[in-house]
C-alpha cells in the first residue's frame, strides 16, 4: 500500500477555536445581491441538507435547480429519522454549552474528526432550533409552553429536541416547505424523479450534471456555476440496512471517479436496536428507536442454543451482558459498543430467534416498576409497530433486536468550506465524511445535515462564486456535456445488453452479505483481504450475468437498481481496502487484531490520527491513499471508557 | 402460502390498463406486502416477463411513497397502516388478492401501480408554509406554545402525503391532505399570521387541480394510515370562510 502524504488543504481559518467561524464569515468574499441572479447552482438531493441549502440559495438570490429521485422532495430519507436533533441550548440548565457539546461529539467519534468543524457544528446547533420552530416544526413542549429535551446515548446532559418519534419527518417538512416556497417564487426549479448519473467537468471545474428522468427514461443535461451534492448515506450497500430502498452511493461515486477524494469509506455505524432479519426475502431492516434502551434491559440466555421461550428462562440463567461489561453506562452504552457486544454474544452461540441472530430487549422489569400504562405512554407507538411487523406482543414477551447497518460516517472528503477536491463541487450532509469521526452520537446527523445546508454553505459557496460572476451561462452543448451524456447512455445500454440470468437483487444481496461479514461490526486483515477478492469475482459475474429487462427509454426501476449496484460493487471494494489500511480500532471500525485484553477498541493515535482520503486513479488501477493529519489543539485526547 | 394475485398492469399514462392474473407459491407470513411483490417480480424476471412497477421507498411507514388498493381498500385491510407495514400474516393460504394503484382526483397512473401525485406538491407550493426567511430566526423559546397546542399541531402535521384519502374518496377530494397542512400551521402562533391567505391559496390550488369536492363522507379518515382526523377539514373550512367573510 503506497504511503503518500499530500498536503490536503482543509482551509481551517486562523484564530482560536471559538472565533474561527465568525472570523471566516467576517472575511469571506460576498456576492452582491444583484450579481447572484447571474449565477446558477445545482443541488442534488432534497433531504435536510439539500432542501435547506436550495432554499437558502434561492432566498439569497441565486438561481437554483434541485433534483431528487423520489416523486416528491418531502420523501427524502431524512423523513425516517426518529429520535431527535441535538442543540446546545442549555434550556434544562444542566450545564450544557457549546464547548461541552463539541467535546462530547469529538470523543464520541473517537477523535477521528476535525476540531474546527466539530466546534462549528456545536456552535450553529442553537440557531437550528430557532429556525425549525419559526418554520412550524412542532417540537415536544413542557406544560409551561417551553421546549422540552431528552437525553441520548453517550452524553450526560439533556440536549436532544424531538417531535415524538418523527423528528426527521417534521424537520424535513419544515425545510421542504421553505423549498416549495421558493419554487412558488420561481427561484427554484425542482426536478423530482430525476437521478443524477454523471458529473460534468469543464476546465477542471464542476459545471453540471447528467440526469435520467425516471418517469420517461430521457437523459437530460443541466449546467451551473457550482454543483452541490446532498445525496445522503450509502449504507444500503449492505442490502439489509435501516435505510430506504432507493438510498445509493452513485452520485458521490461518480464524482469520486471524476477526481473528488473519498474519505474513510469504511466507517459505518451499525445501530444496535434494529429488528432482526427474519427470512431470506427480507428487503430492509426496521429501526426501533434507541430510546427503548432507557427502560429496556438487554440479555441473552447463558446457555448456548437455548431453545426455551424467553419467559421460561429464569433470571439466574440470563446474561445481562451490557450491564455486566459496562456497569457505568449499562444498557445505554454507545452504539458501536452495544452493537459489538451483541455480535460477540451472537457469534458465541447465544443468539436467539429463528435465525439465532438476535438478543432480547426486555421490558418486564420496567413494567413491574412503573406499570404497563407508563411504559405504554412512553413507547406505545413503538410497541404497536413491533407487533405489526413481528406479530409479537412485547408487553408480554421480550422484543428481539439485532445490530444493523445504519449510517455512513465516511463519504466525499470536504474542507472547512464543504468543498470537495473538485473546484465548484460541494458535498453536504451524510454524503460528506462529516463531523462525526469514526462514530456518530445519536441525534447529531439531522443536525449536521441542517447546519450544512442552512448556515454554512450559503456563506462558503460565495467565496467560490465571487470569481464566477463573469463566467456567463454554462453551455450544455459543449463537447464536455456531450461526452458525459454519451458515457451515461453507453453505461445504461451496456447494463441492458448483458442479458444474463440473474436479477440485480441477487448481486446486491451477495455483495451486502460480503460487506456485512467482513467489513461490518468487526473486521480482520484476513477477512478484508478475502472480501476484496470476493467482490472482484462478484463484479466480474455481474458484468456477464446480470439480467435487466425492458429498455432505458422508459420507466424501468430494475435498470435504476442495476446502475446503483454497479457503483456499489466498486465502492464496496474501496470500503474494504480502507478498513485494511487502518491498523487500529476506533469507533465503528473494530479490527479484531487491535483490542485490549478485555475486548475493547485499541486506538493508535501515534500512527492513525488522520483521515484517510482516497484518490481514484482510473479503471482497474489501485486507488491512492492520502492522509489529512488531525491536530487537536484544544481538546484533550483520551481513550473512551464507558465502564466507570 | 399460495396466493392468486390479480394485479393492475398499465404500460404508461395513456395506455389502457387491465388486471393480470398471477399465481404465487412460497409466500411467507413474515414478508411485508411489498416484499411479496419483490418476490413475484423476481419470478417474473426469471421467466422474462417485465416486472411490476410500484411506488415505495422507506418501507417504514413514514415516507408516504407506497400505496396500493388491496382488495378494494387503500393500504389494505388493517387500520392506521401503510402498505409497506402490512404483512402477509394478514392473509390466508389460497387467498385471491386484488392489487390496484391509487387512482382518483388529480392522480394518474404512470405505469402499473405507480401514480403521479405531484398535485399534492403544487398544493403545498401554493402556500403550505410559513413565510419565514431562512438563516436567521428569533429565539425559539421566545414564543411559548402550550403542550396541548403543540400536540394538536403535531397530530395534523403527521400527514405523510400518501394519497390514500384521495384514492378512497368517491369524489376524489384532497380535502383531508390540504386541511391537515392548513390546520397544522394555523394552530401555531408562527403560522397564524397568514393563516387566512394560506387557506385561500391552498384551497384554490386544490380546486384548480382535478380534485373533487368534499361531501363529508368520512371515508378518508377511515383509510388514513396516520389517522388524521376530519376535524381538520372543519378547521380548514373555518379558516377559508373567515378569510372570505372578513377579507
Ligand atoms: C431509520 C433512521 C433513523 C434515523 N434517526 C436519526 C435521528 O433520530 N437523529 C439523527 O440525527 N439522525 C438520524 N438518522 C440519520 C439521518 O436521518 C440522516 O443521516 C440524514 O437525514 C441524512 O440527510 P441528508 O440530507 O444528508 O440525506 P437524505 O435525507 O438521505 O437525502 C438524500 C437526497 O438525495 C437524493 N439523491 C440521492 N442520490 C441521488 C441521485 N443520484 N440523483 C438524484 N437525487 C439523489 C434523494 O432523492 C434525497 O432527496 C436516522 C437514519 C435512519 C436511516
Ligand atoms: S391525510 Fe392521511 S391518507 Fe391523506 S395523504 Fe395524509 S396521511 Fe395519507
Ligand atoms: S414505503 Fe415509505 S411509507 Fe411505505
Amino acid at each position: 500500500m503506497p504511503d503518500i502524504h499530500t498536503k490536503l488543504d482543509a482551509k481551517i481559518p486562523e484564530g482560536p477555536l471559538s472565533e474561527k467561524w465568525s472570523l471566516y464569515k467576517a472575511t469571506c468574499r460576498l456576492v452582491s445581491f444583484n450579481n447572484k441572479k447571474k449565477l446558477d447552482i445545482i443541488v442534488v438531493g432534497t433531504g435536510l441538507a439539500g432542501s435547506s441549502a436550495a432554499a437558502s440559495f434561492a432566498e439569497a438570490g441565486y438561481n437554483v435547480k434541485a433534483f431528487c429521485f423520489q416523486d416528491s422532495a418531502r420523501r427524502a430519507h431524512s423523513v425516517a429519522a426518529q429520535g431527535g436533533v441535538n442543540s446546545a441550548k442549555n434550556y434544562q440548565n444542566d450545564g450544557d454549552n457549546i464547548y461541552r457539546m463539541f467535546y462530547d461529539t469529538l470523543k464520541g467519534g473517537d477523535f477521528r474528526a476535525r476540531e474546527a468543524n466539530v466546534y462549528r457544528l456545536a456552535e450553529c446547533s442553537t440557531n437550528l432550533i430557532d429556525q425549525a420552530v419559526a418554520q412550524g416544526v412542532p417540537f415536544a413542549r413542557e406544560y409551561g409552553g417551553y421546549l422540552s429535551n431528552r437525553s441520548f446515548g453517550g452524553v450526560q446532559v439533556r440536549r436532544t429536541f424531538y417531535a415524538r418519534g418523527q423528528t426527521g419527518q417534521q424537520l424535513l417538512l419544515g425545510s421542504y416547505s421553505a423549498l416549495m416556497r421558493q419554487v412558488d417564487l420561481g427561484k427554484i426549479k425542482l426536478f423530482t424523479r430525476h437521478e443524477m448519473l454523471e458529473l460534468v467537468m469543464v476546465d477542471g471545474k464542476a459545471r453540471g450534471v447528467i440526469v435520467r428522468n425516471l418517469d420517461t427514461g430521457q437523459i437530460e443535461r443541466h449546467g451551473a456555476h457550482a454543483v452541490v451534492l446532498a445525496t445522503g448515506g450509502f449504507g444500503k450497500i449492505f442490502y439489509l440496512s435501516t435505510l430506504a430502498m432507493g438510498c445509493n452511493g452513485s452520485a458521490i461515486w461518480r464524482a469520486h471517479k471524476k477526481g473528488a477524494y473519498m474519505a474513510s469509506p469504511s466507517w459505518t455505524q451499525i445501530h444496535p436496536t434494529s429488528l432482526p432479519q427474519s427470512g431470506e426475502h427480507q428487503s430492509k431492516l426496521t429501526l426501533m428507536s434507541e430510546s427503548l434502551r432507557n427502560d429496556g434491559r438487554i440479555w441473552v440466555p447463558k446457555k448456548k442454543s437455548d431453545e426455551r421461550r424467553p419467559n421460561d428462562i429464569p433470571e439466574s440463567e440470563r446474561d445481562y451482558y451490557l450491564e455486566r461489561r459496562y456497569p457505568a453506562f449499562g444498557n445505554l452504552a454507545p452504539r458501536d459498543i452495544s452493537s459489538r457486544a451483541a455480535k460477540e454474544r451472537i457469534d458465541a452461540g447465544h443468539g436467539v430467534g429463528a435465525m439465532k441472530n438476535a438478543v432480547y430487549l426486555d421490558f418486564k422489569h420496567a413494567i413491574e416498576e412503573y406499570g404497563e400504562e407508563t411504559i405504554k405512554a412512553r413507547y406505545g407507538n413503538l410497541f404497536r409497530m413491533y407487533e405489526k411487523i413481528t406479530g409479537v406482543n412485547a408487553y408480554k414477551e421480550p422484543m428481539k433486536i439485532s445490530p444493523a447497518a445504519h449510517f455512513s460516517m465516511g463519504g466525499l472528503w470536504v474542507d472547512y468550506e464543504l468543498g470537495t477536491t473538485i473546484p465548484g463541487l460541494y458535498a453536504l450532509g451524510e454524503c460528506n465524511f462529516g463531523d462525526h469521526g469514526a462514530n456518530r452520537l445519536g441525534a447529531n446527523s439531522l443536525l449536521q445535515a441542517c447546519v450544512d445546508g442552512y448556515f454554512i454553505i450559503p456563506y462558503t459557496i460565495g467565496n467560490y462564486l465571487a470569481d464566477e460572476i463573469e463566467a456567463g451561462e454554462v453551455n450544455v452543448n459543449s463537447p464536455e456535456f456531450e461526452k458525459a451524456e454519451k458515457r451515461v447512455v453507453d453505461m445504461l445500454d451496456k447494463l441492458i445488453a448483458i442479458k444474463g440470468s440473474k436479477p440485480t437483487d441477487y448481486f446486491h444481496k451477495k455483495l451486502g452479505r460480503i460487506i456485512w461479514d467482513y467489513c461490518g461490526v468487526t473486521r480482520t486483515e484476513e477477512g478484508l483481504t478475502k472480501a476484496i477478492e470476493m467482490i472482484k469475482e462478484l463484479r466480474k459475474e455481474f458484468w456477464v450475468d446480470l439480467k435487466v429487462l425492458g429498455t432505458a427509454g422508459e420507466v424501468n426501476s430494475e435498470l435504476e437498481k442495476a446502475g446503483r449496484v454497479a457503483d456499489y460493487l466498486e465502492l464496496g471494494e474501496l470500503m474494504c481496502k480502507d478498513a485494511l489500511t487502518r491498523n487500529e480500532s476506533c469507533g465503528a471500525h473494530f479490527r479484531e487484531e487491535f483490542q485490549t485484553e478485555d475486548g475493547e477498541a485499541l486506538r493508535d493515535d501515534e500512527h492513525y490520527r488522520f483521515i484517510s482520503c482516497w484518490e481514484h486513479k482510473g479503471e482497474g488501477v489501485e486507488a491512492v491513499l492520502h492522509k489529512e493529519a488531525l491536530e487537536f489543539k484544544e481538546a484533550k485526547v483520551i481513550a473512551r471508557n464507558y465502564k466507570k | 402460502m399460495k396466493l392468486k394475485l390479480k394485479v393492475w398492469r398499465q404500460l404508461n399514462a395513456e395506455a389502457k390498463g387491465q388486471i393480470v392474473d398471477y399465481e404465487l407459491e412460497g409466500v411467507e407470513a413474515d414478508m411485508s406486502f411489498l416484499e411479496m411483490l419483490d418476490y413475484l417480480n423476481e419470478k417474473l424476471i426469471l421467466t422474462n416477463e417485465i416486472p411490476i412497477e410500484f411506488d415505495h421507498d422507506c418501507r417504514e411507514g413514514i415516507c408516504g411513497t407506497c400505496g396500493l388498493f388491496i382488495n378494494g381498500r387503500a393500504h389494505g385491510p388493517l387500520e392506521g397502516t401503510t402498505t409497506c407495514q402490512l404483512h402477509m400474516r394478514s392473509f390466508n393460504d389460497g387467498d385471491t388478492i386484488f392489487i390496484e394503484p391509487f387512482k382518483g382526483g388529480a392522480f394518474n397512473v404512470t405505469r402499473d401501480l405507480r401514480v403521479d401525485r405531484s398535485a399534492f406538491d403544487r398544493i403545498i407550493t401554493a402556500g403550505g408554509y410559513i413565510s419565514t426567511p431562512v438563516g436567521d430566526a428569533p429565539e425559539a423559546n421566545a414564543i411559548p406554545i402550550t403542550y396541548d397546542m403543540a400536540e394538536s399541531a403535531f397530530d395534523s402535521a403527521a400527514c405523510i402525503g400518501c394519497g390514500a384519502c384521495v384514492a378512497t374518496c368517491k369524489n376524489g377530494s384532497a380535502a383531508l391532505f390540504t386541511a391537515a397542512k392548513v390546520a397544522h400551521l394555523a394552530k401555531l402562533p408562527q403560522g397564524k399570521v397568514e393563516s387566512k391567505q394560506r387557506a385561500v391559496k391552498m384551497v384554490s390550488q386544490m380546486d384548480a387541480e382535478d380534485f373533487g369536492h368534499c361531501t363529508n363522507t368520512g371515508a378518508c379518515e377511515i383509510e388514513c394510515p396516520q389517522e388524521i382526523s376530519i376535524a381538520n377539514i372543519a378547521r380548514m373550512n373555518w379558516e377559508f370562510n373567515k378569510a372570505k367573510l372578513l377579507g
